[in-house]
């Protein structure tokens, strides 16, 4: 299994030209393709590729608060897919994203909502239960990995299902207790938003303000929140710990040969537990801000919500880099946000982006033909020549 | 008591059933050396033109024919990018996991007026039970035996996936592209050849199991119809360690676990032992937790599984 980056693919190898290609040409590549491909569905179920792409680009950069929805639909994708990228450094696939960002969810909602602190505090003590809880979640699987040899992509599958069901629970027996209508979690306190003003947009002051700057109402508007200074925080977290610390090192080391790394002194059950725990902290705290910044509660769950896959994809298509994370984080919140207009604009199916999204992924599991493409491409240019 | 018995046999055997085709596909694509990660997504794509084309056709095994067609095209890409195009094959098989269930959402609104889900097959439509009306109503053996076609058809598939592997000629050599595949194409075995049937066929099953959901178990396809299933199926496919029996063994302890959780679940056993239902359901997962820590030990995989085979490289 490796690492989910696209790797620079030599060239020469293949016969033609010197020059290597760089993983970002890569990745646009791939994300070009996948909205071809996307278009050419549309096109084949009925409806106009260019205009369905036009709604999504106006519906995503023509207004600030556009701009603003889709930071808020990026955020909790950011921090999972950083939460997929540091378990990714030490060889080991987090699909637990998922039920770590639930369990800080459930963190952050009842603490939210029962704890009574200052502003700040109690930001701070929601989003710290949030992350060791999840961190506990998830140093599980690392654990039963490094213990048991039990397989991590097994364990977190199972642990997400339980994770679903404890939110469940945790929601029917608040909803009880605190006598409500609808299987919901109350709202949590205003001390523990992080929403951008609050509770001043609202107000008197507020609203006069907004009156007169027309820009800053328009973001003032939507759940605008502290969440992506959180997500861009950690992403440089997250960098620093694998390239500036011993942690790091170790933790790489073990992704790149684990074997070399055991005779090289290194503790590798230990390691494989810090990656999968630290992994679980940060969706967790995706978890919590998610909750802090928007919703505000937690709702009885169905089916997961994919907050856990998506950021996967993030990754994947950031080639597991910390920054790479939050390119991919926006180039989702873009198709997220912007592709639930097509259904409104076009009456095309919003799936569509499921879709395009799953085709960049897929091609940027293939660097070998996206090399093999722009090798083509290369060699008939020097036709032309 | 014989009632509770029959009730949570009956169930376990319907519910196993879309697990144990799923992981059988499972079984055959990573002895062949491909991990696919991506059934689910064939699961989910089968589910849907199995109830998509059952509705249409009217005829439930025309459905499940097409739901296995439409699993096997899904799973060409994924050998396309795992075999031919040497591609991480995690990767692909999550890219898998967006394409089917997003295509087949975004079908099944253009089929049918937006709406996500597609109209219920009435009761005649769906897959028959042929050995209905054999027993006497309510009777031991008709609540465990008195099944839809697609569990016999499971537990005849196991029999010949195991007979496929382990007694033919195409199974020696497809088990020797996932243990060792330069030994197998040294031996003139056509190493991509055999792992792109190998893998098809996964997907063809996987989208039995999905169908086996929408045409039998339910009787038609919604958005959250699969959702994890098809995860499910890899976890047991692994704890079956990688044989069509261990798996098939696996899923029925798995749908056991949900048959219990549904019978506690029932009103009457509720007012004797009352159980919330959100920790009821969490059973079937905390048991394959703990099972998968006593007794599995250490599963180990075909030792070239997941590892694109590159006849060039040294």
């Amino acid at each position: 299994m490796s690492n989910g980056a696209p790797a620079t693919v030599d060239l020469q190898e293949l016969g033609v030209s010197r020059k290597k290609v760089s993983p970002l040409v890569l990745t646009l590549l791939s994300v070009f393709f996948g909205l071809v491909i996307g278009g050419i569905v549309l096109a084949v179920a009925g409806y106009d590729p260019f205009k369905a792409y036009w709604v999504i680009l106006v519906g995503t950069f023509s207004r600030p608060k556009y701009i603003a929805y889709t930071v808020i639909y990026a955020t909790p994708l950011i921090i999972t897919g950083l939460s997929f990228a540091f378990a990714n450094k030490t060889g080991l696939f987090n699909i637990g994203a998922e039920g770590q960002f639930i369990i800080g969810a459930i963190a952050a909602a009842v603490l939210g909502y029962y704890l009574h602190l200052p502003p700040v505090l109690h930001v701070l003590a929601c989003l710290l239960v949030g992350m060791v809880a999840a961190a506990v979640w998830g140093g599980l699987a690392g654990y039963l990995k490094a213990r048991f040899g039990v397989h991590e992509v097994i364990s977190t599958i199972m642990l997400n299902w339980i994770a679903l069901y404890l939110n469940n629970y945790v929601v029917s027996v608040i909803k009880t207790a605190e006598h409500l209508t609808n299987p919901t979690t109350p709202m949590i306190r205003s001390s523990a938003r992080i929403e951008l003003f609050a509770v001043w947009k609202d107000s008197a002051a507020g609203q006069a303000w907004r009156g007169v700057h027309p820009f800053w109402d328009d973001i003032l508007r939507t759940p605008f929140n502290l969440g992506i200074v959180f997500a861009l925080v950690f992403a440089v977290v997250v960098w620093f710990i694998l390239n500036r610390t011993t942690l790091g090192y170790e933790l790489r080391a073990v992704g790149y040969n684990r074997f070399a790394a055991e005779y090289g002194g290194i503790n590798v059950k230990r390691s494989m537990f810090f990656s999968m725990a630290i992994g679980g902290a940060l969706a967790g705290a995706a978890g919590v801000c998610h909750v802090l910044g928007w919703t505000r509660y937690i709702a009885e769950l169905a089916a997961s919500e994919g907050y856990g896959f998506d950021g996967l994809a993030c990754a994947l298509i950031g080639s597991s880099n910390p920054f790479g994370c939050i390119l991919g984080g926006l180039l989702f919140g873009t198709l997220k946000y912007g592709g639930s207009k097509i259904q409104n604009e076009l009456g095309a199916p919003t799936e569509i982006i499921n879709i395009v999204i799953g085709m960049i992924v897929f091609f940027v599991a293939m660097p070998k033909l996206m090399s093999l493409l722009i090798n083509q491409f290369r060699r008939g240019e020097n036709h032309v020549r | 008591m014989f009632d509770s018995i029959a009730f949570i046999l009956g169930t376990t055997l319907m519910y196993s059933t879309p697990l144990i085709f799923t992981a059988l596909g499972g079984t055959i694509s990573e002895n062949a050396g491909v991990t696919n990660l991506g059934l689910e997504g064939m699961m989910t794509i089968g589910a849907f033109v199995g109830a998509a084309v059952g509705f249409i056709a009217g005829n439930p095994w025309i459905g499940f024919l097409a739901a296995g067609i439409a699993g096997g095209v899904l799973a060409l890409f994924h050998a396309l990018a795992s075999v031919t195009f040497k591609a991480d094959q995690v990767v692909s098989g999550i890219a898998i996991n967006f394409i089917g269930p997003g295509l087949a959402l975004f079908l099944s609104r253009v089929l049918f007026k937006g709406s996500t889900d597609t109209p219920p097959l009435s009761l005649d439509k769906k897959i028959p039970r042929p050995l209905n009306g054999l027993f006497p109503d309510n009777s031991f053996l008709d609540s465990v035996l008195n099944q839809y076609w697609t569990v016999y058809i499971a537990f005849f598939l196991v029999f010949a996936v195991w007979f496929l592997l382990y007694h033919t000629r195409f199974g020696l050599r497809l088990r020797a592209c996932g243990e060792h595949p330069r030994a197998a194409d040294t031996l003139g075995i056509n190493v991509g050849l055999v792992q792109y049937v190998a893998v098809c066929l996964s997907g063809l099953l996987a989208g039995f199991g999905g169908a086996a959901m929408s045409v039998a178990v339910v009787a038609n396809f919604r958005p959250a119809l699969i959702s994890g299933q098809g995860f499910i199926a890899i976890a047991a496919m692994i704890f079956g360690k990688w044989k069509p029996q261990g798996a098939m063994w696996a899923c029925l302890l798995f749908g056991a676990a949900q048959g219990l959780v549904i019978f506690l679940g029932r009103s009457d056993i509720q007012s004797v032992i009352p159980i919330p239902s959100e920790i009821l359901s969490m059973i079937p997962f905390i048991l394959t937790l703990i099972i998968l820590i006593t007794f599995v030990g250490k599963a180990v995989a075909p030792s070239a599984d997941g590892i694109p085979y590159d006849k060039e490289s040294e």
